[in-house]
């Protein structure tokens, strides 16, 4: 059976936990969505912005000091090379076509790195739609380069001082205007979080990336043993993911231990967290025994949120994908053991799931493939600091 | 129960007013206070909001609200250890909380524990009716479940939601969070009508209510009149404990419903 069913349950997670405000509007996003997934037109231009827009297929790079530094065969899926520097870019060229489709003009998103927000505002720039990006105050000081990629792009960036005043709070602003504007505005969601159809549509855009990979792993003769990619909402990792589910290969999603699962100061949900709902669906979250929602911490701006999407509660429970945790100092490691070896500066959230490699067991004839989500332009001053 | 209070202000010709405080602003024994206050001066049902900390449909005011309480540490228990000291001075009360609060305390266990605590009913604002069959089931013969409607629903919807609901509609005003506004937009009372010509059940009517100019024009559409931002605006204005519950008062007589 695939997955989720027509409420948009995966198991006992997901479903559609919103105010009546927006149910209607959810309900034709649902339509609308189920339409293109026929439509042959849709399909074609949506290809065809991948390739000559975002700049698809990403390559599949063998990283070959990794691979002698661990002994074993090291892929990296470039996804920092993709237009606008990440694996976002998939997801809102595809949200993007069907607004267009929908008649809607403008725009809203919620962003934590700012590299959804980035992508976001480049896909209402290329659409003609008008575009707003809800972030947190406490990321526009340490995502400062995108804020002024999206200015430039010419999005209003709204700085949200509520809670910890980051992605989940940004999120929450995100909704009340979605609920205020409902009638004329897109949400544009940027992981596979929020409610049906959210969590699937997101997953089916940015499963090109699995896609891809898989293609490329058969034009170099290999088969993958592991495939490596970052947990914040989970939507880099169901893209990868998610083209070999029902393959014989180990799905490991990274998650942000912070400063130590011990610390209480983390992003890891999965790891530590219990069922819940927030922002439309049930997952696992981060919550005291009362069901107040924990604030998370993580050094990427991308994995600092409480939740994780529905799909990933279900995999986890199901045993099919394996989640394990990286700290703050192991990803600032990764991160520069990539830079100086191989020239490449990963996005802090991609170098969780480089820092993985450090926990897996490695031999000769093992392949390992990194989802690289993105590329680390956004962080250098957090770095600079370090 | 709910039902019968309703059916009792119908055959009296009023509106009933429904006031909105929630638990634990800015203190748990202050906001006690407002609601033995509040069932003084008129409550005909009284909606107790419990905070959590992502109210999506909420505006500034219930918001800061709620992280005043949430910073100091409110939990759920003590919600129902202080609804039960004081049940007996209460008109019926309702709980308006999110779907997290009642979900991780366990349906059963928070449906019980509520009844105890003598509520009769809860509003969930990110509660669908499509997703509230376990809920439903859990509690069933404990406390009812009102459910809302917007103006953004269908005539089917809000067809479906009425069947749904026990005792009473709840209809959202606008499109929007909760917050006061100066005025209502004309949808409103379109709006009602609407809900009107498709139930049979009384409704209520809540959202940026906060004058007696829109109390005046709803009256004659509406069962129920709910206020929350305005009355918290109104308590917090006051420097004094005293003073504030003194301008819930006159907060409420300037209100008319
Ligand atoms: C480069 C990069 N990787 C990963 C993420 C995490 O999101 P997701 O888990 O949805 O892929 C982000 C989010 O901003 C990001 O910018």
């Amino acid at each position: 059976m695939s997955l989720p069913d027509k409420r948009g349950h995966f198991g006992i997670f997901g479903g559609i936990f919103a105010p009546e405000t927006l149910m209607e509007a959810i309900g034709e996003l649902n339509k609308a969505y189920a339409k293109t997934k026929k439509d042959k037109g849709f399909q074609k231009e949506l290809k065809e912005l991948f390739k000559s827009y975002v700049g698809r297929p990403t390559p599949l790079f063998e990283a070959t000091y990794l691979s002698r530094h661990y002994g074993s065969k090291i892929l990296l899926k470039r996804e920092d090379l993709a237009h606008t520097g990440a694996h976002k870019i998939n997801n809102c060229i595809g949200q993007g076509l069907l607004a267009r489709k929908m008649g809607k003009k403008r725009i809203i998103a919620e962003t934590g790195a700012g590299q959804h927000g980035v992508a976001t505002a480049t896909a209402a720039a290329f659409f003609g739609m008008e575009c707003h990006v809800f972030m947190g105050s406490e990321d526009i000081k340490r995502q400062a380069p995108n804020v002024q990629r999206m200015r430039l792009l010419g999005a209003e960036v709204i700085p949200v001082e509520s809670g910890s005043k980051t992605l989940k709070d940004a999120m929450n602003e995100a909704m009340r205007d979605w609920v205020t504007n409902v009638r004329t505005t897109y949400y544009m969601i940027g992981s596979v979080a929020g409610p049906h159809p959210y969590p699937m549509m997101v997953r089916d855009f940015q499963a090109v990336i699995g896609k891809e990979t898989k293609v490329q792993l058969k034009k170099m003769g290999l088969k993958a043993n592991n495939i490596i990619a970052c947990v914040g909402g989970g939507s880099n990792a169901i893209g990868i993911f998610y083209e070999f589910i029902d393959d014989k290969v180990n799905l490991i999603g990274v998650e942000a231990a912070g400063k130590g699962l011990s610390s209480g100061l983390h992003s890891a949900p999965l790891a530590t967290g219990q069922p819940g709902v927030l922002h439309g669906s049930l997952s696992y979250l981060l919550q005291n025994k009362d069901g107040q929602v924990k604030e998370a911490h993580s050094i990427a701006a991308g994995l600092d949120y409480p939740g994780v999407g529905p799909e990933h509660s279900y995999l986890k429970d199901k045993g099919r994908v394996k989640y394990g945790t990286v700290t703050d100092t192991e990803a600032i490691r990764a991160f520069k053991l990539l830079s100086e070896k191989e020239g490449i500066l990963p996005a802090l959230e991609s170098a969780h799931a480089l820092a993985y490699l450090e926990k897996i067991e490695h031999k000769k004839n093992k392949v390992s493939v990194i989802n690289l989500s993105g590329r680390g332009d956004k962080d250098l001053h957090i770095l600079g600091e370090k | 129960m709910i039902a019968s209070i309703f059916e009792k202000a119908r055959k009296e010709n009023r509106t009933m007013l429904m006031p909105y405080f929630p638990v634990g602003y800015p203190t748990l024994s202050r906001s006690k206070k407002v609601f033995l206050n509040l069932a003084k001066n008129g409550a005909d049902l009284l909606e107790v909001g419990i905070p959590f900390s992502d109210p999506i449909a909420d505006g500034p005011v219930i918001q800061k609200a709620s992280t005043v309480a949430l910073k100091a540490g409110l939990k759920v228990e003590q919600v129902f250890g202080a609804l039960n000291d004081i049940k007996k001075k209460l008109p019926p009360t309702i709980i308006m909380t999110y779907y997290n609060l009642l979900y991780k305390n366990g349906l059963k266990n928070f449906a019980r524990k509520a009844a105890k605590a003598g509520v009769k009913g809860v509003i969930v604002p990110d509660l669908t009716v499509e997703e509230a069959k376990d809920w439903l089931a859990a509690s069933r013969d404990q406390v009812e479940t009102i459910f809302l409607v917007a103006p953004t629903s269908s005539d089917a919807r809000i067809k479906k939601i009425s069947k749904a609901s026990s005792s009473f509609l709840y209809c959202v005003s606008l499109t929007g969070v909760t917050g006061a506004r100066n005025k209502l937009p004309k949808s409103t009372y379109v709006f009602l009508k609407r809900v009107r010509s498709l139930t049979k059940k009384p409704i209520a009517v809540g959202f940026g209510i906060s004058k007696r100019e829109q109390v005046n024009e709803l009256r004659p559409l509406s069962d129920g009149i709910i206020v929350g931002s305005s009355l918290i605006k109104a308590y917090t204005k006051a420097k004094t404990e005293t003073d504030s519950l003194k301008n819930i008062e006159k907060f409420i007589k300037r209100l008319g419903v």
